[in-house]
């Protein structure tokens, strides 16, 4: 039986971000007042309710914060699959998978440095996964 | 407010584990009316209903009931700590006299219901859904692994949490996992996301509970040992689990616990007896030190060196827990159950002298909790 991934459906406060991961951009946004960056997509800060906010794109790299190795089977996906949150080197966490490697504990690690890259889906979202990062990152 | 409410009744389903021949609905009515039969109270002398999952009107339907006072509060599965700290304040404050809470679930069998509705969020949906983060094996899954890279915490510390609650499961004939079983033994079942092994999951049942709580005063002239609400917590916070503000502390424990502990006015060495919701392994890890009865990392090794297991001075998941005894999606009543029977002194494995019970409730994946304190001392 044919079972299908979920594909998201942008909504008003959600829109922004998604149209940024068809151009190949991770929005992110930040509270003007306290100069929080925040994720997910949301009209006001989650850190001091100011409804002043602004788009920004962010650099897509992060470091793995936790992670599992998925052998629970979900529909469109093959097992075994990682299933990992990122926090972004501007401070919001996400999930994702990680990508480009075996989907083990083998090659896939806790801080492991990652950087975004985009999934295509349809023509009004990707969605956003990670790959080990490449090079030297920035010294933390 | 301290131990001015006392459950009176409290029952679970006839039978749990695998039951196909009782529907969902049917196995909250089951529990209600053994729940009745134990307090000596019929439908006519409840005047309060709160349940989850079902609506309230769909129990109320079914036995019969006119009640002044309902609560449908849905917060996953320590809803019904939720709804016992309700109906402590609606008796309190005259709303009614003589509260149900039903549970029932037919988790595992299906029977009458399309199956565990994970309440999915809008933000799950578009940023947690499409990676493939869909049921709680691999959601709940994903703080573990961060407490293993703070704390050190090891796969072997997961089983033996599950090792030593079969040991209270060896005592209790209802308990759906009984065997002896090794550490060894639960680190090398299938592995479902690592480092969660089959094991360390808990139970797919079907089962149902009740209680019925009513004034103290009243409860001097029922059938059963008076069980006493000392005092509670309750909380939410946030509801994906990509967005857990520490993955290596529930937040919403302490919360809910400390509430609970200044409520009952009691401090953790008043308490004898210990419920905390193991819908995985590392729940009674995460609560043992969210609850302030460890310090962050040493749990783990509280739990291996023998503390919570039978003759331990924390005696833990009498029943077995979710892991052993029974979990049919969302468990907080079975808690609640255990804690209420080893305080009559009617529990298959009995500990010696509770007087005094703190039962931990978690809902979504450390999106809700609720803490009850307990009591057979008025």
């Amino acid at each position: 039986m044919a079972q299908e991934r979920v594909i998201p459906v942008p909504t008003p406060e959600t829109r922004h971000f998604w149209d940024g991961t068809t151009k190949n951009e991770l929005r992110l946004q930040r509270c003007t007042s306290c100069e929080q960056a925040y994720f997910p997509p949301r009209p006001f800060c989650p850190n001091c309710s100011s409804r002043e906010v602004e788009v920004f794109t962010a650099s897509g790299r992060g470091r793995i914060h936790t992670f599992i190795i998925s052998r629970f089977r979900s529909p469109g996906f093959e097992t075994p699959y990682s299933l990992a949150v990122v926090e972004l080197e501007e401070g919001p966490r996400m999930m994702t998978n990680i990508v480009g490697v075996p989907q083990s504990t083998d090659h896939i690690e806790m801080e492991m440095p990652v950087e975004a890259v985009f999934e295509p889906v349809n023509d009004e979202v990707s969605l956003v996964k990670f790959k080990p990062a490449e090079g030297k990152t920035d010294a933390e | 407010m301290r131990n001015k409410v006392a459950i009176v009744g409290a029952a679970e389903s006839s039978k749990i584990g695998h039951v196909p021949e009782i529907g969902q609905v049917q196995l909250h009515c089951d529990a209600a009316l053994r729940a009745m039969a134990d307090a000596g109270l019929t439908p006519g002398d409840i005047d309060g209903i709160a349940c989850a999952e079902e609506v309230p009107w769909t129990i109320a339907a079914n036995l019969g009931l006119t009640p002044t006072w309902v609560d449908g509060t849905d917060v996953g599965g320590c809803a019904y700590m939720h709804h016992l700290r309700h109906a402590v304040a609606a008796i309190e404050a005259g709303h009614a006299t003589t509260i149900l809470i039903t549970h029932g679930e037919s988790g595992r069998s299906r029977v009458g219901t399309p199956g565990l509705d994970m309440m999915y969020t809008e933000n799950h949906r578009q940023f947690e859904l499409p990676y493939g983060a869909t049921m709680p094996p691999n959601m709940f899954t994903l703080p573990v692994r961060r407490h293993m890279y703070e704390t050190g915490l090891t796969a072997e510390h997961l089983a033996w949490a599950h090792v030593r609650q079969r040991e209270w499961a060896a005592m209790n004939p209802r308990a759906f996992l009984r065997d002896p079983v090794t550490v060894d033994e639960v680190m090398s079942s299938t592995m479902i996301a690592d480092p969660i092994t089959k094991l360390m999951c808990c139970l797919v049942t079907d089962a149902g509970g009740a209680i019925i709580v009513t004034s103290a005063e009243r409860a001097k002239d029922m059938p059963q040992k008076p069980v006493y609400y000392m005092g509670g917590g309750e909380t939410v916070s946030f509801n994906n689990i990509s967005q857990m503000p520490d993955f290596a502390h529930a937040d919403v424990f302490e919360v809910a616990s400390k509430k609970a502990f200044a409520e009952a006015g009691v401090g953790h060495d008043d308490i004898d007896h210990l419920m905390i919701y193991d819908a995985f392994a590392h729940l009674p890890i995460f609560g043992l030190e969210a609850l302030g009865f460890c310090k962050k990392g040493d749990a783990g090794d509280f739990i291996r060196d023998g503390h919570t297991a039978p003759g331990g001075q924390l005696p833990l998941n009498t029943n077995g827990g979710g892991m052993c005894y029974t979990h049919p999606g969302r468990y907080g009543m079975f808690a609640l159950q255990e804690s209420i029977r080893q305080l009559r002194g009617t529990a298959a494995a009995q500990v010696d002298g509770v007087e005094v019970s703190m039962a931990q409730g978690v809902g979504g994946m450390f999106f809700a909790a609720a803490t009850a304190v307990l009591t057979n001392v008025a």
